[in-house]
């Protein structure tokens, strides 16, 4: 680790100042930031501390249905929260997927954001990753990539986002906010909150030098039966080969296949953002629950997807979990046990 | 008939078991580990200068240069260690060495890199971070060669012989013809992945030499500390006199710490050239490469069997590997030797010598992988059968070792088979496959054998009980979490009659007698042997100064005295050990070594597991919901490390048929997993309800505390009994382990609405 400043900022714009100059960088929990300053993946040289920032620590409902989560709000507290539990279970159940309890206590609702990538050669300094060094070549394309993307990747970049967080963010349709270093506000859907890699995947985020991310809204739930299914190779503390945050609202019939009025779902674990596609969404709206029906919306979900080798079995299994979750869901009322227990 | 001492009893019931006597300190973090010394001496800092490793960044070649500028001029930085300033260190070796810790092991000593991952260079400094730091600014140059890194029959040599001095080849009975007769014929080919030990703490070692740079002490995390002070010794050209090594607390060992390394060696080379203290931790992602890891294994098994079940013929042929200027041989086909009574039984290895770090032992090294391909095998042969798993196991059951062709001093496979399957509720199975769906998950259950050899290695202790009626119990033992201090407490109180309470045991320093270390299972009943020979000695004594003519009990025949209380009594009147103790106190020896009981017999705990899992059809997850291990290690010292030693192995077992891998990059030879998120092992709630048992055995010959190891008989057999469980669930055989859900997928039945 290479020698830094610390300095604790004590208002969003003296935070957002201090942050501006290449080289500095907010920090909250630290869960990310700290395991890649030590073998200097990422070399900060002003850590300014964001977590005695006031207001930023509380989960607010108004009148309208609007739910404001604070930028500091701890993925634990969050996840446990009344509100969220009751309104958007589908963001309970997608942090608490995620981590361990000790992280999910440091981690915070902005910092989970931004979390970076857990590729393989992302975390190798011996290895080659256009992340870390624009330019430097790609060794997870033809090597251990059993983990990475298989859609919205280029030639540069096949990291996955590994938020699951962000995976139910996106179907509920979160906006970020965000404090300049100006000092002006301004909101980021979370569908274009994080950026595709193209030619330059050091560069993740809508965010500018001196963002500060303040907080975000979840609008009022939609209609219907949240879930998030994660899918991983062991029950705990692992990240998703494929995760699916779904919203089905349906008409279980009990003999015959339920109508879908409509339907909304992100997959998380298979690309370079959470991933949503509204034309597959569309192609289930208002309509009964068939294979066709699903295998349409899995074709358009799915479309331009290709392996690299290892992480080729991710295209089939996205397709069943997606599929079974949307059938499984539309005919439940009762939620699904991911535990394997009964 | 002449008068004689009774033996100490060993009939003393240990009820629900003993807590650890040194559990308050490592639960509140006050146990001190090799990192945590400070090892303080007059003119020292503080605390210890703090070592950094630099690691290669290539798998093979030449190591051209180093440009260690920036480093050797960073603010805080002592000294940089290269090739260039090294000492002169003995060679590598022997390569073949009766004990193969105690090896000279030099680095930095020239320029060929041998592996990725080899350490190039330490920096020191006077804090981690400042040594961290300098030590990411010197860059390498080297000239690179292409690595061999993949198992390959076809450039595989004939290795002379397997761990343990094992032959590489046995064969009995005419393995050809029985096959070709069997009514049932399996011949398929299993595979395992490298495995990495991954233990709490990461190897670390403190350095700290006297004025005149002679003697040095280091603390150290290692499972065998006198070989450790011979093979350090031997590598600086010092005499093990010169070599003080301390361990006493140990995060986990697994083999993994059988071996020292160079976090040792260089911390003892840069003490000795500062004059100061040196400490020199890994980080977990550098013990991945610069430590052993549990070599990858292919595994042809062929099995024949009569229609009845008798097993006609089975052969199994492992090749495996090891660093090209290692000879380890992973002893794969150990367990095949003696488990089951077949007519023909032929085994054979091969060996790749590769350009990866050392393959070494891992928790039962051959037979926690070898137990795969035979117990999976037994399980297709029984289905091909139409067979029970269990029956057939019975019907193969044998009293006498089929390939050394002696009797086991003690086997109770067939009974721990039968509590196992009655504990489990086996008989409640279907043995047709993929007939059990609840919801998403399909349901199965599956079972293997588990059986692991009888080691006692030489073990010497000392005991002093002083006047004040302290018993101080002294050897260069090692616990690397295994409880083995609370056991040697235990067996002191039992055999002296001298509350637990009133006895120290004090292990971990190569100062005391040397003793065996901790490893193959051999611990207890090596070291904890020699301790009860020492108490047997320390008995004697005092019985014969009570029964002098002018002692207490004079005229009282010694076949009347019993130890107990603290106390020596016939009966009727009862001494005080504290009388009977001169001012200085009384010590006393005891050793144990390898005897004729080791030949006439063939020694083995065995075992029996039962698992039940539930695969997702929808994505190929495995998770296992109940595991039932049942198993006979002759007499248990202390029931509950021994439990916890059973639900560790078969919880590893979980690890090894679901998770554990560490796939080589082809590319660079590196290992691709270097940390605990992408190195899985099973979690808390991958570890479903385990019922761990122990039958109560009568084993007559091991050693005089009549037990078994049981260290490593958990994990034996666990993972075939999950992959053979996941086969009843689904219908599924996966040969290629871990059983990762992409594995099933291809073969998992459509998605249904």
């Amino acid at each position: 680790m290479k020698t830094f400043t610390y300095t604790r900022a004590s208002t969003v714009a003296e935070a957002a100042k201090r942050a501006t100059p290449a080289g500095a960088m907010p920090i909250a929990g630290g869960t990310n930031l700290l395991d890649l300053a030590k073998p200097e993946l990422i070399n900060p040289d002003q850590i300014i501390d964001i977590t005695r920032l006031p207001d930023l620590n509380t989960v607010t409902r108004t009148s309208d249905g609007t739910v404001h989560i604070g930028a500091l709000v701890p993925n634990a507290d969050l996840a446990a929260h009344p509100l969220i539990r009751q309104h958007y279970p589908v963001l309970s159940r997608a942090i608490l997927s995620g981590a361990s309890p000790q992280i999910r206590n440091m981690a915070t609702t902005g910092g989970n954001l931004l979390q970076r990538t857990r590729c393989i050669p992302f975390y190798d300094p011996a290895a080659r990753c256009n992340k870390r060094t624009p330019g430097a070549g790609c060794d997870a394309l033809h090597g251990p990539n059993r983990m990475n993307a298989i859609l919205g990747g280029s030639p540069s970049c096949i990291a996955v986002n590994p938020s699951d967080m962000a995976v139910a963010l996106r179907v509920l349709d979160a906006t970020i906010h965000v404090t300049t270093a100006a000092g002006t506000t301004r909101t980021i859907p979370i569908a274009d909150f994080h950026l595709l890699p193209g030619n330059t995947p050091d560069h993740e985020t809508r965010l500018e030098r001196g963002d500060i991310i303040t907080g975000l809204t979840l609008p009022p739930p939609p209609p219907g039966r949240q879930v998030y299914r994660k899918v991983r190779d062991r029950a705990s503390y692992a990240f998703a080969l494929v995760s699916v945050a779904a919203i089905i609202d349906a008409d279980p019939t009990p003999d015959a296949s339920p109508h879908i009025r409509s339907a909304r779902f992100a997959l998380g674990g298979i690309a370079t953002k959470p991933w949503r596609i509204p034309a597959a969404e569309a192609a289930l709206a208002d309509q009964p629950l068939t294979r066709d029906a699903l295998n349409r919306a899995a074709d358009l979900t799915l479309a331009g997807a290709s392996g690299h080798g290892e992480n080729d079995f991710k295209i089939p299994l996205a397709r069943r979990t997606l599929t079974h979750v949307i059938a499984h869901t539309a005919r439940n009322p009762i939620p699904m046990d991911p535990s394997g227990a009964t | 008939m002449t008068d004689t001492l009774p033996k100490a009893p060993l009939d003393t019931p240990f009820g629900p078991g003993i807590d650890r006597v040194e559990g308050p300190l490592k639960v509140t973090g006050t146990a001190p580990y090799a990192n945590e010394h400070t090892a303080r001496r007059i003119g020292s800092p503080t605390h210890p200068l703090v070592g950094f490793m630099v690691l290669s960044t290539i798998a093979k070649g030449r190591l051209v240069s180093l440009d260690t500028t920036a480093a050797r001029t960073s603010p805080g930085v002592r000294l940089v260690l290269t090739r260039d300033n090294a000492p002169p260190q003995n060679d590598w070796g022997p390569l073949v060495a009766r004990d193969r810790f105690a090896r000279s092991q030099p680095a930095l000593h020239d320029d060929r890199i041998r592996f990725f991952g080899q350490p190039v260079a330490l920096v020191v400094a006077d804090t981690l971070e400042t040594a961290r730091a300098a030590a990411q600014t010197i860059s390498a140059t080297y000239e690179p060669e292409t690595p061999a890194v993949t198992l390959d029959e076809k450039t595989a040599i004939i290795p002379p012989t397997l761990n343990g001095f094992k032959p590489t080849r046995t064969s009995i009975g005419d393995f050809r013809n029985s096959y070709a007769a069997s009514a049932a014929k399996l011949d398929v080919t299993y595979e395992t992945p490298h495995q990495s030990h991954a233990q709490m703490e990461p190897h670390a070692t403190t350095a700290l030499w006297d004025a005149n740079g002679e003697h040095v002490t280091l603390w150290t995390s290692n499972q065998i500390l006198n070989s450790a002070q011979k093979g350090i010794a031997s590598t600086l050209q010092l005499k093990p006199e010169q070599v003080r090594i301390v361990g006493l607390y140990v995060g986990g060992g697994f083999g993994g710490k059988l071996p020292w390394f160079d976090d040792a060696l260089l911390a003892a080379i840069a003490a000795r050239m500062l004059k100061c203290p040196v400490r020199v931790a890994m980080t977990r992602q550098q013990m991945f490469t610069a430590t052993t890891h549990r070599t990858a294994t292919r595994q042809r098994i062929r099995i024949g069997a009569a229609r009845d079940g008798h097993l006609r013929a089975i052969a199994h042929d492992a090749l495996s590997h090891c660093a090209s200027f290692d000879n380890f041989v992973e002893d794969t086909t150990t367990i095949t030797r003696g488990l089951y009574g077949a007519d023909a039984i032929t085994t054979s290895a091969l060996l790749n010598k590769l350009d990866l770090p050392r393959s070494d032992s891992m928790r039962a090294p051959g037979d926690a992988v070898g137990m795969i391909a035979l117990e999976c095998g037994l399980d297709e042969i029984a289905h091909t059968l139409g067979m029970d798993p269990v029956a057939l196991r019975l019907a193969n059951d044998t009293q006498t070792d089929p390939t050394a062709k002696r009797p086991f001093s003690s086997r109770k496979l067939a009974e721990c088979l039968r509590t196992g399957a009655t504990r489990f509720n086996w008989s409640a199975r279907n043995p047709t496959p993929g007939q059990h769906r609840e919801g998403e998950w399909l349901i199965g259950t599956g079972m293997a054998s588990a059986m692991r050899y009888n080691l006692v290695r030489p073990s010497q202790a000392e005991i002093i009980l002083s006047q004040t009626g302290h018993l101080t119990v002294r050897m260069a033992m090692t616990d690397p979490g295994t409880g083995t201090i609370t056991i040697l407490a235990r067996i002191a109180s039992e055999a002296t009659g001298i509350p637990p309470d009133r006895i120290t045991v004090t292990i971990g320093d190569t100062d005391f007698p040397p003793a065996a270390g901790s490893g193959g299972s051999f611990g207890a009943e090596s070291a904890g042997s020699a301790l009860y020979n020492a108490c047997e000695t320390l008995r004697l004594r005092l019985a014969r100064t009570a029964t002098t003519e002018n002692g207490p009990l004079a005229n009282i025949p010694l076949s009347t005295l019993s130890f107990s209380n603290a106390s020596l009594t016939n009966g009727t009147k009862t001494i005080p050990l504290t009388q009977l103790v001169p001012r200085d106190g009384l010590t006393t020896q005891g050793s144990i070594k390898p005897g004729n009981e080791a030949k006439d017999w063939s020694q083995a705990s065995f075992g029996a597991h039962f698992a039940e899992v539930a695969v997702s059809a929808v994505t190929g997850e495995t998770r296992v919901r109940r595991m039932t291990g049942v198993f006979a290690c002759g007499r248990i010292l202390n029931a509950r490390t021994a439990r916890s030693q059973a639900i560790g192995g078969m919880i590893w077992g979980i690890s090894a048929a679901l998770f554990e891998a560490n796939p080589v990059d082809p590319r660079s030879g590196q290992f691709t997993a270097r940390d605990l998120a992408n190195y899985h092992v099973a979690s808390h709630a991958d570890a479903p309800h385990i019922d761990a048992t122990f039958l109560p055995e009568d084993e007559p010959v091991s050693n005089p505390l009549h037990i078994k190891g049981i260290g490593e008989v958990g994990i034996c057999g666990a993972p075939a009994a999950i992959g053979n469980a996941i086969f009843n669930a689904t219908g599924i055989r996966i040969r290629n382990f871990p059983i990762t859900p992409d594995k099933l997928l291809p073969h998992l039945p459509e998605i249904s609405l």
